[in-house]
């Protein structure tokens, strides 16, 4: 065997030899599986409907697995084959019920995605396949399809005197996307794909006027109905039966209790000029889709604690005890010593992170859908990658404090400082009602920024949500936030090896 | 008892890493009430923030260093078998646990009175800039904020000293005393069962002592402001007491 296996076999027989960094690892595990049970079986959902509690609506599921609303105000015609539709839109208006600062009255106004325009889709049920090109109140002519794709075409707002021509063209299974401003000189936006029969047509739709509160934990998410309406004529069909109805669906729109529908769109035709009102969204339900992997791994914040005690007393306790003077005899390259023990703890912790978050994640997410809770089922690459990741963070956790122990000698400095820089800045996050900005911030700069790795969910540049740390969205990717976390641990464990090969012991 | 008091406060003054600790707890705790005031600003949707919870947030990273200073009074003594040297010049051990505790607290009521003073000049320097009414001592709910917050930091040095009385080493106390602080205000934070988390904030040490900062929307807190730093206090009480049986009973 050499050298250095021989070194990582001895550091293994001390870990695994010493009773309290066995029992902390395993209690680490288990703190962070029981804790995110508790949590997970004491959130519950319900809903009411009227005043009975009913079991809360599963949410449509577009054609990429993802949640996704899916209720707008649908005037079309069946299309078979090839065919096109075009439209001028001259105006887009709307209602904005009770905004801030009174929320005392309803005001006329657009929230910046209201969407007006045309519209191919595979059927009228909710969450099917859909190609649609329109004019936004805020974000100018889109192409969207299948709700998490979108595509910018020339900006500006629809008026009577800057009205925009809209043109949806299907050749074979390809849908394109066309613009102009006069119905002469057409702009190319973009090209989707969509087979079968479809559904083509217009529709108009508005998603809520959102306050995001600058706090997270107790800040609130406010959405308030939002109701656009748009102005169509120059209304152009080919390819559909000749001289056949306009088809009406309020697609999505849900029932009062006493089955009249609540909130309906709309649409009056008068002198081929046609009137379209709706509310709703096509888009993914994004920060909204019930609570996240986050909250079923809470309990790795207490974990981690226990993990940085463990990791801290083992290289402390050698130091303390001289011990470390006869491992150093017993193999004078000192920085082979230090690598051997991160092997060893960092090995150990992987496992136990790995091992934990692999456990709650399904576990958990079992009992939360038993609660009630109707968010999706995580796919099993999810699962797993989540799981890994965990791990790597658990490790990089316990190789900091093992580096600080390491660097400073002293078991509670090496507590201290990482408790303080892992454990206290997302605990800020979560519990401080920190303003969101200093909370990106924090999950930035510190090595708590690891904790991304809990996002499961992309935010989506043509959606408004509150994409807050609080509510899963985080300001690093996975990759980025385990990048900070390693800068840190090299830079400790850098230190401790510069220390250790230097000064006496 | 002032034999034992000057011996302790000899040791802790001769142990370097108090000598920055104390300092630490003023500056870290300012620090961050200044970048959480700095940070706050009101939006469209109104402004909810509590002037004086936001000015004296600083107090929830000032606590964890208080905890070291604590835990190093005497884990310290534990690490290096000082403890025992300590025991035969004194052997009513009780005193010593009660000079130290005494020694702590003062030396906490000092650093916080410092750091408290620190966080309400930042809240009123800052605050009123980004729209928010600035904290003042002639306020009677501010004022009971501060000095609530000052007895906090003591109550929860005193919590860690008895802790560490207990558990022994020092690195593992310290987990210890962080985990009971943080766990629970963690799992209260992200449960949706109003009458679970109202239970566990008013019962747990962090939540329910932190109560005393709260100046608005008073009603519905989940504990009166003393009421809830009378929990933590029975918290640190209890601590003490177990430090104090098991230092009694068992060999250092």
């Amino acid at each position: 065997m050499s050298e250095y296996g021989r070194l990582l076999r001895a550091e293994w027989t001390k870990f695994r030899t010493v009773r309290g960094w066995v029992l902390g690892t395993v209690a680490a595990v288990l703190v962070t599986v029981l804790l995110g049970l508790f949590v997970a079986s004491n959130s519950h959902s319900s809903c009411m409907k009227g005043t009975v509690e009913v079991e809360c609506p599963t949410p449509p599921v577009g054609p990429d697995g993802e949640p996704v609303r899916d209720k707008f105000y649908f005037v079309h015609q069946p299309l078979a084959g090839d065919g096109a539709i075009t439209v001028r839109v001259t105006s887009m208006t709307g209602l904005i019920t009770y905004p801030p600062p009174n929320h005392n009255e309803i005001v006329p106004g657009l929230v910046e995605w209201a969407k007006a325009g045309v519209i191919a889709k595979d059927g009228t049920a909710e969450g099917s396949r859909y190609v649609a090109l329109m004019a936004t109140a805020e974000h100018g002519v889109r192409m969207q399809h299948d709700f998490i794709h979108d595509t910018a075409g020339k900006p500006g707002a629809v008026s009577a005197g800057a009205p925009r021509w809209l043109r949806l063209t299907r050749v074979g299974d390809t849908l394109t996307g066309d613009e102009s401003a006069d119905g002469a000189s057409w702009t190319r936006v973009g090209t989707a794909t969509l087979a079968g029969t479809v559904e083509i047509g217009l529709f108009v739709t508005s998603p809520s006027d959102l306050t995001v509160d600058g706090r997270v934990g107790g800040g609130t998410v406010q959405a308030r109905l939002a109701e656009a309406t748009a102005t169509f004529d120059n209304v152009g069909l080919t390819g559909t039966a000749p001289g056949a109805d306009w088809l009406r669906d309020d697609v999505g729109v849900v029932p009062n209790p006493d089955g009249a529908p609540h909130h309906p769109g709309g649409v009056e035709e008068a002198g081929g000029v046609m009137t379209v009102s709706g509310n709703g969204d096509m888009a993914p339900l994004a920060g909204e889709s019930g609570p996240g992997v986050q909250l079923v791994l809470i309990g790795l914040v207490i974990g981690l604690i226990v993990v940085i005690v463990v990791a801290a007393r083992y290289v402390t306790t050698e130091t303390r005890l001289g011990l470390i003077g006869v491992t150093l005899l017993a193999s004078p390259r000192r920085g082979r010593v230090l690598a051997a023990k991160a092997v060893v703890l960092g090995a150990v912790t992987f496992v136990a992170g790995t091992t934990a978050a692999a456990l709650v994640i399904p576990l958990g997410w079992g009992v939360l859908r038993d609660n009630g809770f109707r968010q999706p089922g995580l796919p099993l690459s999810t699962i797993a990658r989540v799981a890994v990741e965990t791990g790597l963070l658990v490790a990089g956790t316990a190789l900091l404090a093992l580096g600080l122990g390491a660097l400073l000698r002293r078991g509670l400095a090496a507590v201290g400082i990482a408790v303080a820089v892992v454990v206290l800045p997302y605990l800020a996050v979560i519990i401080g009602g920190l303003p969101t900005a200093a909370s990106e911030w924090l999950l930035r700069l510190t090595p708590a920024a690891a904790f991304a790795i809990q996002q499961v969910a992309p935010e989506y540049a043509h959606v408004l949500a509150s994409y807050t740390p609080g509510s899963g969205y985080y300001p690093l990717p996975a990759w980025g936030g385990l990048a900070v976390m390693a800068g840190y641990v090299a830079l400790a464990l850098g230190l401790a090896s510069a220390r250790l090969r230097r000064s006496d012991v | 008892m002032s034999r034992v008091l000057h011996a302790e406060w000899t040791k802790l003054r001769t142990e370097p890493a108090a000598h920055w600790l104390l300092p630490c707890i003023v500056v870290v705790t300012v620090l961050v009430s200044l970048l959480v005031v700095a940070a706050a600003s009101c939006t469209r949707g109104g402004c909810g923030f509590d002037p004086a919870a936001l000015s004296l947030a600083g107090v929830q990273l000032g606590q964890a260093l208080v905890v070291l200073l604590a835990v190093l009074a005497i884990g310290g003594e534990h690490g290096t078998g000082l403890l025992r040297t300590t025991f035969t010049a004194a052997p009513r051990r009780i005193v010593v646990l009660a000079a130290k505790a005494v020694l702590i607290g003062g030396l906490t009521l000092a650093a916080g009175t410092v750091a408290v003073l620190g966080c309400v000049a930042a809240g009123r320097a800052i605050l009123p800039g980004n729209g928010i009414a600035a904290p003042s001592l002639a306020d009677g709910p501010t004022l009971r904020a501060a000095v609530g917050s000052v007895l906090y930091l003591v109550l929860i040095g005193l919590l860690a000293l008895g802790v560490a009385a207990a558990i022994r080493d020092s690195a593992v106390s310290a987990g210890a005393v962080f985990a009971l602080l943080y766990a629970v205000p963690l799992v209260a934070a992200v449960i949706n069962d109003p009458e679970l988390q109202r239970t566990l904030r008013r019962l747990a040490p962090m939540p329910a002592g932190l109560a005393v900062q709260a100046t608005t929307d008073l009603d519905n807190l989940p504990i009166g402001p003393w009421a809830g730093l009378a929990v933590l206090a029975a918290w640190s009480a209890a601590a003490l007491l177990l430090g104090a049986v098991l230092l009694h009973h068992r060999d250092p």
